[in-house]
């Protein structure tokens, strides 16, 4: 089993990786849920919130498949429930780009196996 | 078992999670086991990893592995706990974390990271313990009987986050058990811990696992957000 530090130590996730994982995460969450739930399979989509699709649980849902995409393709383990993630003014779960800064802000932290 | 089951217990190298551990891996369920210190328990279905279960990292690096190896877990049995015989005003706060951080925040973070993997198959068992110092609320074990009762409370609210994934979660109570865990108490002290029962005997593994089977069956997909004390005590 790797340690965390082991886990840390690996190559930097770019920007564009980030991105494929949250879309696959996304086309993911349609599989699993009636076509008037779904959420646009584009890098612009909103999530949550105002303009977004996803009610609670589907949030809940598509998190958890993120946090999925980044331990089985990467082998990273994030996790997106961050204190700052729910009192952040402006949820970085509202669309993709807030949701993919969000994660990549995490990542150069770099205190997530 | 036409396929086998994951069942993870945490605290699995001695006590009641070793006869927990043994029990289900005679079941038939592939067996993952953790605990501080590495174990003794030789089984072909049985693995058994080191770790502090408050230590947030090593947590996920576990369910990691058992995301890759398994890819599934079916039944998770938050059976870590440490308890301390004191005063309140012989307790030192050093005391009060640790009891705290094993007890609610294992139970809390093994949880969650457990109900990640059992939402794909949107299936799965949760078995919390608490225990009957809480609701006969046991002079000498203030910190010790709160933990248990933030358990108890934490398995009712997780009951309800966790129902739409097909997730029940449950806790059993135990009596006194002859484990480590009362090895420093006082014979005085369990003898008349034991009188307050309706049936007064020490605890059995076997009386504990008996709950647990109940709680992992099949048919049990009704009963969650229990709390099951044995011995005749109950929550009133």
């Amino acid at each position: 089993m790797k340690t965390a530090r082991e886990n840390t130590e690996k190559s930097n996730i770019d920007e564009a990786t980030v991105m494929g994982a949250i879309l696959s995460a996304i086309r993911n969450y349609n599989l699993e849920v009636p076509p008037d739930r779904r959420i646009p399979e584009t890098s612009e989509a909103p999530l949550f919130g105002r303009h977004g699709t996803l009610d609670s649980l589907g949030l809940v849902n598509l998190i958890v498949m993120v946090e999925e995409q980044f331990q089985d393709v990467h082998d990273r383990a994030i996790t997106l429930a961050d204190e700052r993630a729910v009192s952040q003014e402006r949820s970085p779960f509202r669309n993709v780009p807030s949701l993919a800064a969000y994660i990549c802000l995490l990542l150069n932290e770099g205190n997530h196996g | 078992m036409a396929e086998h089951q994951v069942l993870l217990v945490t605290g699995a190298r001695k006590g009641i999670g070793r006869h927990l551990a043994e029990h289900y891996t005679a079941s038939g369920y592939l067996v993952v086991g953790c605990s501080r210190e590495p174990s003794e328990y030789q089984h072909e279905n049985y693995r058994h990893f080191s770790l502090d279960v408050a230590e947030e990292p090593g947590v996920l690096a576990l369910f990691g592995e058992i995301r890759k190896t398994y890819g599934r877990l079916d039944v998770l049995i938050n059976n870590a706990g440490i308890a301390s015989m004191n005063h309140v005003l012989l307790t030192p706060i050093r005391t009060v974390k640790r009891i705290l951080d094993t007890n609610v925040v294992g139970t809390f973070l093994f949880s969650r990271e457990a109900a990640k993997l059992m939402r794909k198959r949107k299936h799965g068992r949760i078995v919390n313990f608490s225990s009957v110092a809480t609701p006969l609320k046991l002079p000498g074990e203030a910190i010790y009987a709160a933990s248990k009762a933030a358990i108890v409370h934490l398995t009712k609210v997780m009951a309800f986050e966790l129902a739409s994934f097909g997730i029940t979660v449950n806790a059993v109570g135990p009596t006194p058990v002859k484990t480590d865990l009362v090895r420093s108490v006082p014979p005085f002290k369990m003898d008349a811990l034991i009188a307050r029962q309706a049936v007064p005997r020490w605890g059995e593994f076997r009386d504990i696992s008996n709950v647990v089977d109940f709680f992992l069956k099949p048919e049990s997909d009704f009963v969650t957000g229990q709390v099951l004390h044995l011995g005749g005590i109950s929550n009133d």
